[in-house]
């Protein structure tokens, strides 16, 4: 087995040394009609070549979105990502480290987390973040406990556009800790709706309101009146973001007044992988550091007094604080900040800003185009690099009908929302700098053919 | 001296010491001191180079982001070099042995780097139509497979994100279980004094109360105080085993009996499932729920503190509140999120996390399953404990062990008593592996024992890595012993930064860059 290096004989030598003849005599504990006698009912050892075959025919059956024109989106989306960055973050150091407990020799990882969280603030407009959650939607439902502890309310109202997925996240963990949870109903067509909505059921009891801009349809929404009302109201205002290049292009969350605002980081630096490991961002208040969930890094000196970084306020979490913590969260998305980081540092203001203009455009001249399509409505009147469609006919069907002919057309709304028939015929479509003029025909015909 | 015909020394020349020749940069040779990418970056610089976008009427309106957002840029050579130079203050498990006990660092073979970035792994949509993610779906339904197999348990929670994610996941079954039953009222989760962190913090997070549960002077929590903590307001014990003190719960299976006599649940952390992979299946031993850190039994990498991912298997008496979304094997492989045809007697009771888990670490571990099998998972899992136990057995005469030089699993504890009176600390000793070119053992850990050291080598350690492991710290405890203070006390010497002030960390937090102020005019 070639990731075993002991050999009979080390076996044989160290169970001498022990004082024991079988290595069995080291589980004596279990209790012996527990002990197995042999190996479980699985195939035996295989080769790398083997392997590779196994896996590679699993692979070779899915269809990549570098294959097709592809245009799905909703909460994680495909972008390029540098080879530098795959290349970094298969360092053994950074790849084969453990969280920096040990900060004498751990600084690398230390250090990328101290401007990984100097970024993701910047980039939110944000005073703080943190050294990362698991994704977007458990930094929100964390969010939400983390208002509650401010507030000392227990009650979160969450717009109807907010990404289905991120609710039901929000929902289960509120349900499970006896929290109230107010979800509105989606409203694809009238964005202003949708903020208005929350904004009347803002109450004495209300801990935080939680907003998604871009939301899930895409609509972008100006943020600065509600945070007022729900702060004016002893409210905190979350503001959920999905896709962040949409930062590059769009006034932050931390401009309109947020009190925290996490995100999917996963654009940045991070594949799509079906759905993860992606990265959590989650940015707060100075005020609030202390309630904050997950781990943080800070700056310090040695005993030299040079500078140097260690992770700090651990007093908030699990492994000092148990049952008081203020998350039970410990591994977070180390390697998947590490890639944000360096896609980020590549980019730069410039490159995030011409990143998010082109996004921006493709995504303009794809909904120019479809407006041109008999019977295909776009619903937005503002997004970024994703809206919603409605098309004549079942979108779900559509969506399969159009990928049978080469095009990931995006995600039928019915996914999301399988018991709003008012969405059954929406199709969310996101379309990045990786979409060329040719997919964009390609999508065009392949939906003409399809409705 | 000799020297070539040109003169050139090619002896060493004369020796002195390190500490006598301070650099002009502060760098050691290949250890060079690196500026943050806010101080080498630039606003205006990138490394990515971006085609002009199309004109068109834009559709941000009034929201358009103008103000400086203050990001740096670097362009490509400028970043391989600053993450290449971070990279190297580092230690990973290439870099030497890393006996983190309850973390078990293992080899993370490049293989699975390499399956884990196939195109139609790596490289597919979460919300692609199921027709075209057909073979993703076949390899989650795989992985799950082998988990149930390895555990013999009949059903498994794929979507939890790391271990602490598992034990919501694996409580909040409960919680529903219980809720099912008309028993909410049970409200007291049982855990065991020596339990990880993240156990209390799980079962609070939902609205438990923890329970203490004695920790015993053989290291094993005993049946007779789980009997005496039961009652019919307790929910579950969450109890790890083999447990935090490398010690397999001997009377694990009289423990379930008890909790489930008494209508509670078991709750197994499978923190430590290395030890027993293949040798022992959790389900025959009475466990209702466990997480598995597929970042620690199964190899995929830790890379800095995440990502993992922590499945959770589920007893029958669970298997039916399996969240959203799960796979149904029918003519194809299916997806069943919400809104979904649920069979008889499915009652998933939300959704952990949005899409499907972690795709990227299923992958990673299935590549590591394939590639031992079922008899090298079993050897594997002999050698953890074959080579914990060589520790043991190489240090006992040095080193005090908690409860007794009996036979540990797959991890060796020791706590502090033996250095009492040498002015030595289990810090400072741990500290000063630094030096000698080793990541410290877990310390301070369990919080049972003072002191703790918990030795984790892995199987992945040859006898000649052991033995010069072994030869290392039984040099140290000599030192220790004899009073070599200093090589403890200002340790680590060697390392890229000496000891860390963690006081003046937290009570003055700076927790990110911010540009230098501007100097004063003296005039002013």
């Amino acid at each position: 087995m070639r990731y075993l290096p002991l050999t009979p004989q080390d076996r044989t030598d160290m169970l001498a040394k022990i004082g024991v003849a079988a290595v069995d005599d080291l589980f004596a504990n279990v209790p012996k009609s527990k002990l197995l006698k042999g190996p479980v009912n699985l195939p035996h050892a295989k080769g790398e070549l083997e392997v590779e075959r196994i896996l590679g025919a699993m692979a070779a059956e899915n269809i990549s979105a570098s294959e097709v024109p592809f245009f799905v989106g909703a909460g994680a989306y495909k972008h390029h990502v540098p080879a530098s960055v795959d290349h970094l973050i298969q360092r053994s150091e950074f790849l084969t480290s453990y969280t920096p407990y040990q900060p004498e020799i751990a600084q690398g990882t230390l250090q990328y987390l101290f401007e990984f969280q100097t970024q993701v603030a910047l980039l939110t407009g944000m005073e703080v973040a943190n050294a990362s959650m698991y994704d977007g939607s458990t930094g929100a439902a964390e969010a939400v406990l983390m208002a509650h502890r401010v507030t000392k309310r227990r009650k979160a109202i969450l717009a109807g556009n907010l990404h289905p997925h991120y609710r039901d996240t929000i929902e289960t963990l509120s349900r499970m800790a006896s929290d109230e949870v107010v979800s509105l109903a989606p409203n694809p067509n009238d964005a202003g709706a949708d903020l208005k909505a929350v904004a009347a059921a803002i109450d004495a009891e209300t801990s935080c309101i939680v907003i998604q801009t871009p939301d899930v349809f895409g609509n972008l929404h100006d943020l600065t009146a509600i945070a007022k009302k729900a702060q004016d109201a002893g409210a905190l205002l979350i503001a959920v973001v999905t896709e962040v290049v949409s930062l590059g292009a769009v006034t932050p969350p931390g401009a309109m007044g947020a009190d925290i605002v996490v995100a999917e980081g996963q654009s940045i630096g991070v594949g799509l992988s079906f759905g993860g490991p992606y990265v959590g961002l989650f940015a707060t208040k100075q005020k609030y550091v202390r309630q904050m969930p997950g781990r943080l890094c800070g700056e310090t000196v040695d005993a030299e007094g040079r500078r140097g970084f260690v992770l700090t306020l651990s007093t908030r979490e699990q492994h000092i604080r148990r049952e008081k913590a203020t998350s039970n969260i410990c591994t977070n998305s180390g390697l998947m900040c590490l890639a944000f980081t360096i896609h980020m540092s590549l980019l730069g203001e410039s490159g995030l800003r011409r990143l998010a203009a082109v996004n921006h455009a493709n995504a303009c001249d794809l909904a120019d185009r479809l407006a041109d399509v008999d019977g295909v409505t776009v619903l937005n009147k503002s997004f970024f690099n994703e809206f919603a469609i409605r098309v004549p006919g079942d979108a779900a069907k559509i969506v399969e009908k159009m990928a049978k002919n080469g095009v990931l057309a995006g995600v039928p709304a019915a996914r999301l929302w399988p018991k709003h028939k008012a969405l059954k015929d929406v199709i969310l479509v996101a379309n990045t700098e990786v979409n060329t003029d040719d997919d964009r025909a390609a999508f065009v015909a392949a939906l003409g053919a399809s409705i | 001296m000799s020297m070539n015909n040109q003169g050139r020394p090619t002896s060493a020349g004369e020796t002195g010491t390190a500490a006598a020749h301070p650099t002009f940069t502060g760098n050691k040779a290949l250890q060079i001191e690196e500026a943050l990418i806010f101080e080498i970056g630039r606003p205006e610089v990138s490394g990515v180079d971006i085609p002009a976008p199309k004109k068109v009427k834009a559709r941000i309106g009034k929201l358009a982001r103008n103000e400086a957002i203050g990001l740096p840029g670097l362009t490509e050579p400028e970043v391989m070099r600053h993450y290449v130079r971070l990279s190297q203050k580092n230690y990973g498990i290439d870099t030497g042995l890393f006996p983190l006990g309850s973390c078990t660092m293992k080899h993370n073979a490049r293989l699975n780097e390499k399956m884990a970035r196939l195109p139609g792994f790596g490289d597919v949509h979460p919300l692609q139509p199921a027709s075209t993610v057909q073979g993703a779906l076949k390899l989650i339904d795989t992985l799950a497979h082998y988990l149930k197999e390895l555990t013999g348990m009949p059903a498994v929670a794929m979507s939890p994100k790391a271990g602490a994610h598992g034990e919501l996941c694996g409580m909040m079954a409960i919680k529903a279980a219980l809720e099912a039953k008309g028993e909410g009222h049970r409200k007291i989760v049982l855990v065991p004094e020596s339990a990880h962190g993240t156990n209390p913090a799980t079962a609070a997070l939902i609205g438990f109360e923890v329970r203490s549960v004695p920790a015993n002077a053989d290291g094993t929590v005993h049946v007779s105080d789980v009997k005496a903590a039961l009652g019919p307001d307790v929910a579950a014990i969450m109890l790890t085993n083999p447990n935090t003190c490398g010690i397999f719960e001997k009377e694990i299976v009289e423990i379930a009996a008890a909790i489930h006599k008494a209508g509670a649940y078991f709750y197994c952390d499978g923190a430590n499932f290395n030890a027993i992979v293949g040798k022992a299946r959790p389900g025959d031993l009475g466990v209702d729920a466990m997480h598995i850190n597929l970042h620690k039994t199964f190899s995929t990498p830790h890379g800095g503190g995440g990502p993992g991912s922590g499945p959770v298997v589920l007893s029958e008496r669970l298997a039916a509140f399996v969240p959203y979304p799960f796979i149904r094997v029918g003519k194809g492989y299916a997806l069943v999120e919400e809104g979904g045809k649920l069979d008889k007697g499915e009652q998933p009771f939300g959704r952990m996390s949005a899409f499907h888990g972690q795709m990227g670490m299923f992958v990673r571990a299935l590549a590591y399953m394939l590639s031992h099998g079922a008899d090298g998972m079993r050897l594997a899992s002999e050698d953890a404990v074959l080579n914990a136990n060589y520790i043991r057995a190489s240090l006992a005469d040095l080193m005090s062990l908690p409860f007794g030089n009996q036979p540990c699993m797959h991890e060796a504890l020791f706590d502090d008593d033996w250095l009492k009176n040498t002015g030595v600390s289990t810090l400072d000793f741990a500290k000063a592996m630094i030096d000698e070119g080793y990541h410290p053992m877990t310390m301070y850990f369990p919080l049972v024992v003072h002191g703790a050291m918990l030795i984790e080598p892995t199987e992945s350690e040859s006898k000649a890595s052991l033995d010069l492991f072994i030869a290392a710290l039984r040099d140290l405890a000599f030192a220790a012993k004899r009073g070599d203070v200093d090589r403890f006390k200002g340790a680590p010497y060697h390392a890229p930064r000496r000891r860390l002030d963690e006081t003046r960390a937290a009570r003055t937090p700076i927790l990110r860059w911010t540009p230098p102020e501007p100097f004063k005019e003296a005039a002013e």
